[in-house]
């Protein structure tokens, strides 16, 4: 089966910073993929480049064996792929369902979108209680189910959640994680999840990607990274007890 | 009595001013910036319409006039945007904000140039006419410029909060990014805004040019009073603009009255000062710091 996206060799940048060099990875239909990475690797830039937010200097973006690097976010949100960016960015001074009425801003099927939002409130009850409040005095955790159910109002095929657990609290993000693997097994949601906290991402995904200033460094099945050595000592902050000892070549990574 | 009349007057000139304060807003919440030509585009709008409507010129009848200049000016606000000021988007706001004010003095010479310096009136339907409210005479025109700007923020109300692309607009100017991934076309978006607010001002303009005479230098004084009513109501909230412009509107005829004229003329100014020192965010600020 072909994947629903392949990037094939993505190269991006800022001016003469180079934040991609030559990324490549495929995601097949119905799976979660994670990307992990620390500050700076490139996670974000990934993220934008694939929803049309930047341009790729080099390499191709194939969506549903579709070239797709280059067009508008507004092209592609309409071909299915949606990107939920970091820190839950919400229209503030909108109500929540004109929030949600936004997501569906590309949808030709303006009939089909009660059923939709009914669907979203499902997953999401609470918004369904904070209709009509306004977006900006929602609390954190509130703001980011928001950003990912406006998200889905676009009845998208692919979505690009960005950090979803940034700033959120424990119960939160098992919560988030909840949804994001009931959306993908109920709604066969296709899904590129980055993340820092690489133990609850790799929990939910089926694939994972290290990405290392603007490299791919590692991929493998999510539980075979889930028991990885590297994985656990760098992004997990296990201590790993090998035969080369603590003394690494690298400092541990302590973001946690 | 005199008092009466002297507020209706005030009001009607505040509605004017109201309207140019919105342009102001509107373009301050779409752009980030200040539009400094919104006064000499107003004046752009008042000229054109004189050129369509009065009997000398092409004679046309006032509806088809004010139609053809709200068009016109919205034509103008899109072209505006998408064909120059887009190519400054991402520089420091101090770039759009020395280009409009020089727009602004390219828009004076060329209506000077155009249709010369000396002032012209509109010829419209209730020209020169009264009508007597009780013990009442007011102008015909101050009774047709606020019934004007009622149905026109009305309109302008629905159009926000009810059309998807009033919704947009309002969701580019709260968080650009977000209707960007959100799939809103924001670049075509933001040019319908400057549109909009090219219409507005041709609407003001019309309005303006019934009342009294005009002339091309007119924009320029007009302009900035507009801009501190916009800054009085708290620059990006709409009906803090509004509120703004009726406040210099109203203030303006009793200071005249009642003061000596040199103090009467900075008023505004003196009023946005004191708004400005006392409520920084101005009297309708809509002001909230993003969560983290």
């Amino acid at each position: 089966m072909t994947p629903l996206l392949t990037v094939h060799n993505l190269e991006t940048s800022y001016g003469p910073v180079m934040a991609l060099r030559g990324v490549s990875l495929s995601v097949p239909e119905g799976s979660i993929v994670t990307v992990l990475g620390s500050n700076g690797a490139g996670k974000t830039t990934l993220m934008r480049t694939l929803s049309g937010v930047l341009v790729p200097r080099k390499g191709s973006v194939r969506y549903r064996s579709k070239r797709i690097d280059g067009l508008e976010p507004d092209r592609l949100v309409g071909e299915g792929i949606v990107h939920v960016p970091e820190g839950r960015e919400v229209f503030p001074f909108m109500s929540v369902i004109e929030n949600l009425r936004m997501g569906a801003y590309t949808r030709r099927d303006r009939s089909a979108l009660g059923g939709d939002l009914d669907m979203v409130h499902e997953y999401f009850p609470v918004l369904a209680k904070r209709r009509d409040q306004e977006a900006g005095t929602l609390s954190g955790g509130e703001q980011q189910m928001l950003a990912i159910a406006r998200g889905l109002m676009a009845k998208p095929s692919l979505m690009l959640l960005d950090e979803p657990s940034l700033g959120l609290s424990p119960v939160l993000v098992g919560e988030i994680f909840g949804i994001i693997r009931r959306l993908n097994q109920e709604q066969g949601l296709t899904i590129i999840l980055v993340e820092q906290n690489a133990r609850a991402a790799l929990e939910v995904a089926d694939h994972g990607y290290v990405l290392e200033v603007g490299r791919i460094v590692m991929d493998d099945k999510a539980e075979r990274l889930l028991a990885s050595d590297d994985i656990r000592e760098f992004y997990l902050g296990k201590a790993v007890d090998g035969s080369r000892g603590r003394r690494r070549w690298r400092k541990r990574k302590s973001w946690r | 009595m005199d008092t009466l009349q002297l507020l209706i007057s005030g009001i009607a000139n505040g509605c004017i001013y109201g309207l140019i304060a919105l342009g102001f807003v509107l373009i301050y919440k779409a752009s980030e910036s200040v539009n400094f030509a919104q006064g000499d585009m107003m004046i752009l709008g008042a000229f054109l319409a004189i050129a369509l409507i009065n009997t000398n010129q092409a004679d046309l009848p006032f509806l088809l006039g004010l139609a053809i200049a709200g068009i016109s000016l919205g034509v103008f606000g899109y072209l505006l945007d998408a064909l120059l000021l887009r190519r400054v988007f991402g520089q420091p706001q101090l770039t759009m904000v020395v280009l409009t004010i020089a727009l602004g003095f390219v828009l004076r010479f060329i209506i000077g140039a155009i249709w010369g310096h000396d002032p012209v009136g509109l010829e419209t339907p209730m020209s020169g006419q009264r009508m007597s409210v009780g013990a009442l005479t007011i102008p015909v025109v101050d009774a047709v410029i606020i019934v004007a700007t009622v149905f026109l923020v009305a309109i302008l109300w629905l159009f926000f909060a009810r059309t998807r692309l009033g919704l947009a607009m309002q969701a580019s100017s709260q968080n650009q990014m977000a209707a960007y991934y959100m799939g809103i076309p924001v670049k075509r978006v933001v040019s319908l805004v400057w549109a909009l607010s090219g219409i507005v001002a041709a609407i003001a303009g019309v309005l303006f040019a019934a009342k009294g005479a005009v002339e091309p230098a007119a924009g320029l004084v007009f302009g900035i009073k507009a801009f501190a009513a916009a800054v009085i109501g708290g620059l990006g909230s709409l009906p803090g603009a509004l509120a703004g412009g009726l406040l210099i509107g109203v203030m303006e005829p009793f200071a005249a009255r009642h003061l000596p004229s040199h103090v009467a003329q900075v008023s505004p100014y003196a009023l946005m000062l004191l708004v400005l020192i006392l409520r920084p965010s101005g009297l309708f600020a809509q002001a909230r710091q993003k969560k983290v």
